[in-house]
């Protein structure tokens, strides 16, 4: 793992508007994402962990500009994407792949296995012609598929056979980032497993790098070098694997893995229940947005939005969190 | 990955490359030929533009060839279907008629349907102000009954058949137009037209190769619905003077005429009658067929 950045994220804000009155004016913003920054390295699996809405798979989908960013800048390689244009968007993408949630929509019903696959080779025109096919059976195998299968539609496979089809699209061109979002999040337990350890080893065989969005811990601590928690649009806790599972500071993260299932009975931890709902985008609280939930809240909380700040430890841990500050001061 | 199936693929891989086109089209066939109504509707399809192509061939008699003496008749061995109110030989009228009556529907309903598809996707995938200003118009079309929309347009270029192919083909365009729209806003917010999309493809690959294909089915069984239609408004329109000239034989023209006589002699409304119905569900069945056949996920 080098310590170079491949990804840069800054300030990025995802606003969607809403349309209102006669004339569809836009009455206000549902502020998915709302100023995120973070720092993805060559070679790292970097999680976006978060509940429903907080806009994890919005950034995801922001860095590749299938929605255009509201604002704020992503730096990959140095470049920054949100300035390219959209014809050198498209070359760029190359580098950039996605593996979505769902396999059942993110495959063509009508386009068999090799054409979805010799299709985005051609798009980017990574391997010539002739050489498609032989190319599209390697990747296939690489992914366990066998050779035999390979005119077949995707409604002959099963869901996770078609998740490694996605993952074979993905890598057909060959990209360095790949943005796993909610990759593994509609199979079954054990097939997880088994995509989750495919896309290990392919990232140790094609030195790829990933950021992985997902609501599930357990699959986020399998995978995962560094983790970013989300509430509501903002990042309040970025640490590396160790550091926020042995010690996570910010309430909200400590509440989230409170709530991990856990099979040893004689291991009894207390569980955080937070109480209320997440408060709406469109109007969130002012100061922390955690605080209407936060069960440590106090006074500041409420008027001062908190910073993301490193805390010492013995690892790499930020934390957005006031209480975190006070307690160092 | 170890040599043993590197062989196995290169072995596999080059019959398989020129081949598996031309399987799919033979499953495409076969699961065409099994569906038994849709061959029953190629079936009457094909033998209508048979006859349509032949008729000079087969018609007994000259299709305006008036025998006054003869008005009226019942079908016989000398006039298979009868003659009508003028003495014309109802078979002839019948297989010329259906010379205009098919190109009608066929072509009207091929630029309508083309016209209303381009519209109806580019509103569908581009969405904001395009979308709304086509659907606008489409609102506005829509608003007039077809009939009298396709009169204004006729009664502006003339009467004749082009014009009536043109003023059938331009009602055809916002029902099209609607279907189209409307599976586009469905499909392109599927997850492969993002996968697509990621992949760095330009809107006009995604548009011909991703989301027409998907948008297909409903599109197939409205045109042969509108073929069926298109028949009819143009009858309807040559009917009242503004299609196709009375001499000309024509199966709405026929149908029309034929009505003042049907107590008396109502074989002359009775066999266009029939011949409209017959042609309608043989396009009906077959399109159903099509689409089926046309759906990977139907089973072979």
């Amino acid at each position: 793992m080098s310590d170079q950045a491949l990804l840069e994220v800054k300030e990025l804000k995802q606003y969607f508007p809403i349309k209102g009155g006669v004339f569809g004016r836009t009455v206000n913003h549902v502020k998915a994402v709302d100023d995120v920054s973070f720092t993805v390295n060559e070679g790292e699996t970097v999680s976006i962990v978060g509940e429903s809405g907080c806009g994890k798979s919005t950034t995801g989908r922001a860095i590749l500009r299938l929605d255009n960013p509201y604002s704020g800048n992503i730096y990959f390689q140095g470049e920054d994407l949100v300035s390219l244009s959209k014809s050198q968007m498209r070359k760029k993408r190359k580098d950039l792949q996605i593996i979505f949630q769902d396999p059942y929509a993110s495959l063509n019903p009508r386009q068999t296995v090799s054409q979805i696959l010799e299709e985005a080779m051609e798009i980017q025109k990574v391997i010539p012609k002739k050489d498609r096919r032989k190319k599209i059976t390697e990747l296939l195998e690489t992914v366990g598929i066998g050779a035999h299968q390979i005119d077949r539609y995707p409604h002959e496979f099963s869901g996770g056979q078609r998740q490694r089809i996605g993952i074979a699209r993905a890598l057909s061109v060959d990209p360095k980032l790949i943005v796993c979002d909610e990759a593994v999040s509609a199979l079954d337990v054990s097939i997880q497993a088994q995509v989750l350890n495919l896309l290990k080893d392919l990232q140790r065989k094609f030195k790829l790098t990933y950021l992985f969005i997902s609501h599930d811990l357990g699959v986020v601590r399998h995978i995962s070098d560094r983790i970013i928690v989300m509430y509501l649009g903002k990042i309040v806790e970025v640490a590396d694997k160790k550091s926020l599972f042995n010690q996570p500071r910010h309430p909200y993260t400590q509440a989230l893995l409170s709530a991990i299932p856990s099979t040893n009975i004689t291991e009894r931890r207390e569980r955080i229940i937070l109480t209320g709902d997440v408060p709406s985008p469109i109007d969130p609280p002012a100061g922390c947005r955690f605080h209407t939930r936060c069960p440590l809240a106090f006074d500041r909380c409420a008027k001062e939005e908190p910073k993301l700040m490193s805390v010492s430890g013995s690892g790499y841990q930020q934390v957005a969190c006031h209480l975190t500050e006070e307690s160092k001061a | 990955m170890d040599h043993q199936p590197q062989l196995e693929t290169m072995a596999v891989n080059p019959a398989r490359v020129g081949n598996s086109k031309a399987i799919r089209m033979k499953s495409f066939y076969k699961k065409l030929a099994k569906n038994k109504a849709a061959m029953v509707g190629a079936f009457i399809v094909i033998v209508f533009s048979l006859l349509a192509i032949f008729a000079p061939l087969l018609a007994p008699y000259d299709p305006t060839e008036m025998q006054l003496s003869k008005k009226l008749e019942t079908p016989s061995s000398e006039h298979w279907l009868g003659t009508d109110d003028k003495g014309r030989d109802i078979l002839s009228r019948l297989l010329y008629g259906s010379r205009i009556s098919l190109t009608v529907g066929i072509l009207s309903t091929l630029l309508g349907a083309l016209t209303g598809i381009i519209l109806g996707v580019v509103a569908g995938y581009y969405g904001r102000w395009v979308d709304s200003l086509i659907m606008r118009i489409c609102d506005v079309l829509l608003a007039f009954p077809g009939i009298l929309l396709a009169l204004a347009i006729v009664s502006v270029l003339g009467a004749s058949t082009t014009n009536v192919i043109i003023a059938v083909a331009f009602y055809a365009i916002p029902t099209f137009a609607r279907i189209v729209r409307g599976s586009t806003l469905t499909v392109k917010k599927l997850e492969y037209i993002d996968a697509i999309k990621a992949m760095g493809a330009r809107d006009t690959r995604i548009i011909i190769k991703h989301i027409l294909p998907n948008v297909l089915s409903p599109i197939i069984v409205q045109s042969t619905l509108y073929i069926a239609s298109a028949i009819i408004t143009a009858s309807a329109l040559s009917f009242l003077g503004m299609g196709t000239k009375p001499p000309t034989p024509e199966w709405g023209t026929m149908l029309a005429q034929g009505r003042s006589y049907v107590a008396q002699a109502p074989h002359i409304t009775l066999f266009p009658g029939l011949v409209i119905l017959l042609v309608v569900v043989g396009f009906n069945l077959f399109g159903d067929g099509l689409r089926d056949a046309l759906d990977p996920k139907t089973k072979k």
